[in-house]
């Protein structure tokens, strides 16, 4: 018998999509057999308490979750989120629910080992409920009481040699697509990269001392799979340089309707055979293709690499050998002034683990200089450059001016010229000026 | 339940302290053949739904069995999740960017025996436990935010919209009959944790009322400047109010220049927002992340307003199975849901979508509504 009636959250129990009712009841039924006699350092009837509170949101459609509250680990500022319940007398196992923030391994490849120690310590000391994983990309702890914390993070560095992730206004867990590891068109290792700047900035990381969030994220090619160009402050997207790989004969299988195009992705439907002019050609965004005479040819001085053709015959078309990522800088979610996508910075960077990065590291350095001098409290670095200017921007960067930082040149003519760049500068005689300009 | 000590000294905190260790190395997790393919893989293909291969330089294949799964997960369900892993794939395992798992093996002949098992595994309420699916021109796994079950701003749930609104559009998980994917996201409210602002289709959580002020406590509790300064509309203002007899400092709030952002509750938890018949859901639509064809773009707001309707939210999937459908219908192959409804106008789109358009929908806010106003004599009668 269950200790509260949940005949609402009941109702999410049919239907083919994973029931995450069932799987919590399924976890409130563990934690009560309790085969493996577990000393549950957290309220054995935890989820029956969630699982109580979170029907009578149903029924209030209202949340019964309170603030934070400053609950963490000694010497961090982030990586617990605080968190009570407004009615701890109904739900006393979740008067206090506190999220730990657990920072993924690159890729979000695991063991099953660790899986499993990471899944015995949060059971015995936690509710045994996670997010695999947080919209940032961490493994997130979901509910444990606030003694707790320290035992967790200190069985999790001294026993599993994992630390925690970010929260507050510090360096966010940084996250990354597959990338080269299972991916063709990876023009960078994206995990390496990314493991390698959490590790060099775990200050910034764990102790916050910026003006609010900051979010690096890393994507293996323009296709965005973890979305950096709308989500990152800084986002790095691989790229190449030189000419797209073109195997002549794969190009005239597709033709041939020997491989399905895009990989197969559209396999549901009946389209008609393959049409290179109508499905590749046309679509191409800058028309710098053509197919005569059974072979494809390409300008790639005109080519954006958009993607689209190399998704479409991935047999026949690869990136270039001269890769690296473009950084794009300021993108945010709306609040508060609304969204902004990440604007173009860098075109190319090299990538270069040969030089742990420097390239890439003087870059992020510039501009934590300047936001962190210049932002004010909660402000994004996004909102900053839209306060401040792009040329403010490329100014503390030490980056030039190019076409390829505006999508089109300004509108108005209000250019905010600087003093040394007029001949003469500003000061004036005015009595020299009326020598020749009657009052 | 007795406590038990991990080893830490709450005297002496500092005692063998481990700290700023970082993650993991992803390298220690790498199953064997990806290890020792990594970057040089030729090209992929998915043979079925949910099932892909990856070929390599070096002759070797990987082949991935995708399955969705609730990004809200139990110790137990991972375990089994692991127990799979062990039986199949070696002992490894990983998720995606859009919570779903993928069992990866190094032969075909290993395929099909994963596949039987894991679509036959079932909750007792007769959900799949891990659905097959989620790749190509299809529909994947929603990502979202806490909502009800954990946080203390939403407007909405998610757990529960996203089982409704997938139950709807299961189908289109275990099938590729789109013109191009659908990425569908959830945020719980403004902040969007989600970040679902570049969606083919967000779902969000959206209050519709301004805050409460709490007179009594709000001075005590809150530091009155910082929940004024939060306000990016500046609707709150300093104010004297008279409690019992005894004057207090206080905000007020201009309703008419709120637009129920819920930063002030953020900064201070005597301005609570919440509300059951204010809050409800904001369809958004036509954005995208990737640079493919055209470049990355934001969703735009299709549908103003839907209540919040647990423990299903019927409405919401309705809209979504709607828009949809009348994209299937109409867009050509590889264009996107944004790109549809550009090419076609957004006159069409909402006529094919049989959706209302109300004043809601134009925008209002600041200077970048100017841009979304139509100045031209091109438009479609």
């Amino acid at each position: 018998m269950a200790k509260h009636e949940t005949p609402l959250l009941d109702q999410l129990e049919s239907g083919p999509w994973p029931s995450f009712v069932s799987d919590m009841k399924l976890e409130a039924e563990s934690r009560a057999k309790n085969v493996n006699n577990v000393e549950f350092q957290i309220p054995q009837d935890v989820i029956e308490d969630l699982m109580g509170v979170l029907e009578l949101s149903y029924k209030d459609a209202e949340t019964h979750w309170k603030h934070g509250g400053i609950v963490g680990v000694f010497g961090y500022g982030g990586g617990v989120i605080g968190r009570y319940c407004d009615q701890p007398e109904k739900f006393p196992g979740v008067a206090h629910f506190h999220t730990m923030r657990v920072n993924q391994p690159s890729g979000h490849f695991y063991s099953t080992d660790f899986l499993r120690q990471l899944c015995d310590l949060w059971e015995f000391r936690g509710s045994g409920l996670t997010n695999m994983h947080g919209a940032t990309g961490d493994i997130i702890f979901l509910g444990t009481t606030t003694p707790q914390l320290e035992e967790i993070f200190y069985e999790m560095t001294h026993k599993l040699n994992q630390d925690l992730g970010g929260s507050g206004s510090n360096l966010r867990t940084p996250s990354d697509c597959i990338g080269a590891a299972r991916c063709e068109y990876a023009c960078y290792d994206t995990q390496d990269l990314c493991t390698y700047l959490t590790q060099e900035y775990q200050d910034e990381l764990h102790r916050p001392a910026f003006p609010y969030k900051f979010k690096f994220k890393f994507d293996g090619c323009p296709n965005c799979c973890v979305a950096s160009i709308a989500r990152a402050d800084m986002s790095f997207i691989g790229t190449w340089k030189d000419d797209i790989r073109v195997d002549q004969d794969a190009v005239k299988g597709y033709v041939n309707g020997e491989f399905p195009p895009n990989g197969g992705s559209h396999s549901g439907r009946d389209w008609g055979p393959f049409d290179i002019q109508k499905e590749v050609i046309d679509l191409c965004p800058t028309q710098c293709m053509k197919y005569e005479n059974s072979k494809l040819e390409i300008n790639n001085k005109e080519c954006t690499r958009c993607m689209h053709c190399i998704n479409v015959m991935p047999r026949a078309l690869r990136p270039g050998k001269q890769t690296g990522c473009s950084i794009l800088v300021g993108a945010k979610a709306p609040i508060l002034d609304g969204a902004q996508m990440g604007s173009l910075l860098l075109p190319f960077v090299e990538v270069n683990k040969e030089n742990d990065y420097q390239e890439v590291k003087d870059v992020i350095e510039s501009i934590w200089d300047w936001w962190m001098e210049e932002g004010k409290n909660r402000e994004r670095l996004g909102e900053l450059m839209k306060r401040q200017g792009f040329q403010k921007l490329l100014e503390v960067t030490g980056v030039d001016p190019i076409p390829q930082h505006v999508s089109e040149p300004r509108h108005n003519p209000y250019i905010f010229w600087k003093e040394e760049e007029v001949q003469g500068g500003w000061e004036r005689d005015i009595n020299e000026f009326r020598k020749h300009h009657q009052r | 339940m007795a406590f038990i000590s991990s080893g830490y000294d709450p005297e002496n905190p500092m005692q063998d302290r481990i700290t700023d260790i970082g993650p993991r190395n992803y390298e220690e997790f790498y199953p064997p053949v990806i290890k020792n393919n990594k970057g040089k893989w030729l090209y992929h293909e998915i043979l079925q739904p949910g099932v892909l291969v990856h070929v390599s330089e070096t002759g070797d294949e990987v082949y991935t069995v995708r399955v969705g799964g609730a990004r809200l997960m139990s110790v137990s369900l991972i375990r089994e999740i692991c127990e799979l892993a062990d039986k199949y794939c070696g002992g490894y395992v990983r998720w995606t960017t859009r919570n779903n798992v993928e069992f990866m093996v190094d032969s075909k002949d290993k395929v099909q025996p994963l596949i039987d098992d894991l679509q036959s595994r079932k909750f007792p309420g007769g959900s799949y436990k891990f659905p097959v699916g989620g790749t190509g021109a299809g529909i994947t796994n929603i990502v979202h935010t806490q909502g009800w079950i954990h946080c203390h701003t939403p407007a909405t749930d998610a757990s529960g919209p996203v089982k409704g609104v997938m139950d709807e559009v299961f189908e289109d998980f275990q099938n590729m009959r789109l013109p191009a994917h659908v990425r569908i996201s959830l945020a719980c409210c403004l902040n969007m944790c989600g970040a679902v602002h570049c969606s083919d289709i967000a779902i969000l959580g959206y209050h519709r009322k301004p805050p409460m002020v709490d007179h009594e406590y709000i001075d005590k509790m809150c530091e009155l400047p910082l929940a004024i300064a939060s306000c990016p509309t500046a609707a709150i203002k300093p104010k004297k109010v008279e409690i019992e007899g005894k004057t207090v400092n206080s905000v007020e709030v201009n309703n008419s220049r709120c637009m129920y952002c819920g930063n002030c509750y953020t900064m201070c938890p005597c301005l609570p927002l919440a509300d059951k018949e204010g809050d409800g859901i904001v369809l958004m639509v036509g954005g995208k992340v990737s640079n493919r064809i055209s470049a990355p773009k934001f969703s735009k707001v299709a549908v103003a307003f839907i209540p919040n309707e647990p423990p299903r939210w019927p409405k919401t999937s309705e809209t979504i199975k709607k828009i949809v459908e009348a994209y299937a219908a109409d867009a050509n192959k590889y264009e996107r849901l944004g790109d549809w409804a550009e090419r076609i106008g957004w006159e069409r789109f909402f006529e094919k979508c049989d959706l209302e358009f109300t004043h809601h929908l134009i925008d209002d806010f600041r200077d970048p509504a100017y841009y979304t106003w139509r100045q031209t004599t091109q438009f479609k009668f």
